[in-house]
């Protein structure tokens, strides 16, 4: 024992361990399931949703769970679909928490039981990310198309408190509650959340097909950020808010997962893995499983996740940009969406050939009348919806 | 102590006594080699002092006791550690990561 601890103390930048180590994920997202009981509008799901009997075992995820503490992540974002639909998830949790991983469980809360929760927590979950569709229920409640879904998402809040564990309000803002935003913030302070996500819609996946519906105008959008940075003063020391724009109104783009293969790994519910999870939108990329290589190795090798690693890869604008370290370029899928090749700078950026063409969509949509959802229906036709 | 429909801002003073609420985890990267705070959807990488301050933040000590025994062994003037360490941990608090 004491020869291992000497080894491990002087190898500070020995190969074989710190190599991969500084270049680990620090988050793992993991979708459990495709399978969700709401159906909004703006799901971030892929289009192509995996079924239930192509999901990993409860063997697989434990293993993944193992690997992912060996390999230096941190932190074990449990998501979906909806994860509480698994059966497993107990055991699940309870094998994140023996490897060391900070578990967060990203739910809609809605099949919840309180004697579950606390199971969970007792097992070792660390926080809970419990989404909101708006403050009023009755719209809450036709956004999600499920009845009774906000009444059953306060008391859980509820119960959150109870079991004294750290809560997380997710609140998804665009059109049809863009107004509410100041209630949703009251909300999330009554209910004693710690930390409130106000997160503008991502148009991808399903959410494009609903852009025009979601869509924000410029000046509703405007006035959120100033109603957050407000709220951030007010409430400072009782509720972290972190603000999410959409970034069809933005300057510069977001550093999508804070750059390709850099900090966050994602495991489908089949096990493919993923260096974003709508990575599968674009074409030219392998991915590999779980089932039949090791995270580690996939991560550090794996086509994908090398694919569009660092900044080799880029193009101009991008290549010569003193802010490619910054932004990356944006998002590969976006970029891919609208430009048809991946490595083009995304149409966010404002250095994009197509930013004004782009921008323009999202002022012209936000001002027409508001179009019905397509909702996300689930079961027999998932992808045949739109 | 605060409960959820009158929450209150934590401010820290010298009698303070504070510790890191259960969900809240300092602990050793060893992969990385550092000192990390583990807290919802954020890991925070703590200086030597931060995380010398925050193991004592045992939940007996009052912050005034942890600067005086920091300012002895450092030997330095109390006061000046003093603010020092008030002003790191109202910073903490404010990010969510300490309770009294």
């Amino acid at each position: 024992m004491s020869d291992t601890i000497q080894e491990t103390k002087t190898g500070e930048f020995s190969a074989d361990v710190d190599l991969s180590c500084a270049r680990a994920p620090v988050g793992l997202l993991a979708e459990l399931t495709h399978r969700c009981p709401l159906q909004c509008p703006y799901c971030s799901n892929p289009v192509e949703l995996e079924r239930v009997n192509t999901e990993l075992s409860t063997e697989d995820w434990k293993r993944v769970m193992r690997e992912a503490g060996e390999l230096g992540i941190l932190q074990i974002h449990l998501s979906g679909g909806e994860p509480t639909a698994r059966r497993d998830l107990e055991e699940i949790v309870e094998e994140a928490a023996k490897a060391g991983l900070y578990t967060n469980l990203i739910t809609a809360g809605v099949l919840l039981k309180r004697e579950r929760l606390e199971k969970l927590r007792d097992l070792g979950l660390d926080h809970v990310q419990l989404s909101i569709q708006d403050v009023d229920a009755e719209n809450a409640n036709r956004i999600a198309s499920y009845k009774g879904g906000a009444e059953k998402k306060h008391e859980v809040t509820k119960w959150v408190r109870e079991l004294d564990m750290p809560l997380t309000i997710n609140a998804p803002i665009h059109r049809q509650n863009i107004d509410n935003l100041p209630a949703i913030i009251d909300y999330a302070v009554k209910v004693g959340a710690g930390r409130l996500e106000v997160a503008h819609i991502q148009y991808y996946a399903w959410a494009l097909k609903n852009r025009a519906a979601l869509m924000p105008t410029k000046e509703a959008f405007m006035k959120t950020a100033e109603i957050v940075n407000e709220a951030k003063e007010r409430l400072k020391g009782i509720l972290v808010i972190d603000f999410v724009v959409p970034d069809y109104y933005a300057k510069y783009p977001k550093p999508c997962m804070g750059g390709w293969g850099r900090g966050i790994i994602n495991v489908t519910p089949s096990g493919k893995v993923l260096p974003c999870h709508a990575a599968e939108s674009l074409p030219g990329l392998e991915f590999d499983n779980v089932r039949d290589r090791s995270l580690s190795d996939i991560w550090l090798k794996g086509q994908a996740f090398e694919k569009y690693r660092g900044t080799d890869w880029m193009k101009e604008p991008c290549k010569s940009c003193p802010r490619k370290e910054i932004d990356f370029g944006g998002c590969r899928c976006q970029a891919f969406a609208l430009t048809g090749d991946a490595a083009n700078t995304d149409p966010a950026c404002s250095l994009s050939p197509m930013h004004e063409e782009w921008a323009q969509v999202a002022t012209e949509e936000s001002h027409t009348e508001t179009p019905e959802f397509i909702f996300r229906r689930m079961g027999s036709t998932p992808a045949n919806a739109g | 102590m605060s409960e959820p429909n009158t929450p209150s801002r934590l401010i820290v003073t010298g009698d303070s006594i504070l510790k890191l609420p259960r969900h809240i985890k300092l602990r050793h990267d060893s992969g990385r080699g550092r000192w990390i705070i583990l807290a919802p959807e954020r890991v925070f990488e703590p200086d030597e002092t931060s995380v010398e301050v925050l193991k004592l933040c045992d939940g007996e000590r009052t912050v005034g006791a942890i600067s005086a025994a920091l300012a002895e062994q450092y030997q330095a003037p109390v006061d000046v550690i003093t603010a020092d360490v008030i002003d790191m941990l109202q910073d903490l608090a404010d990010k969510g990561v300490l309770k009294s």
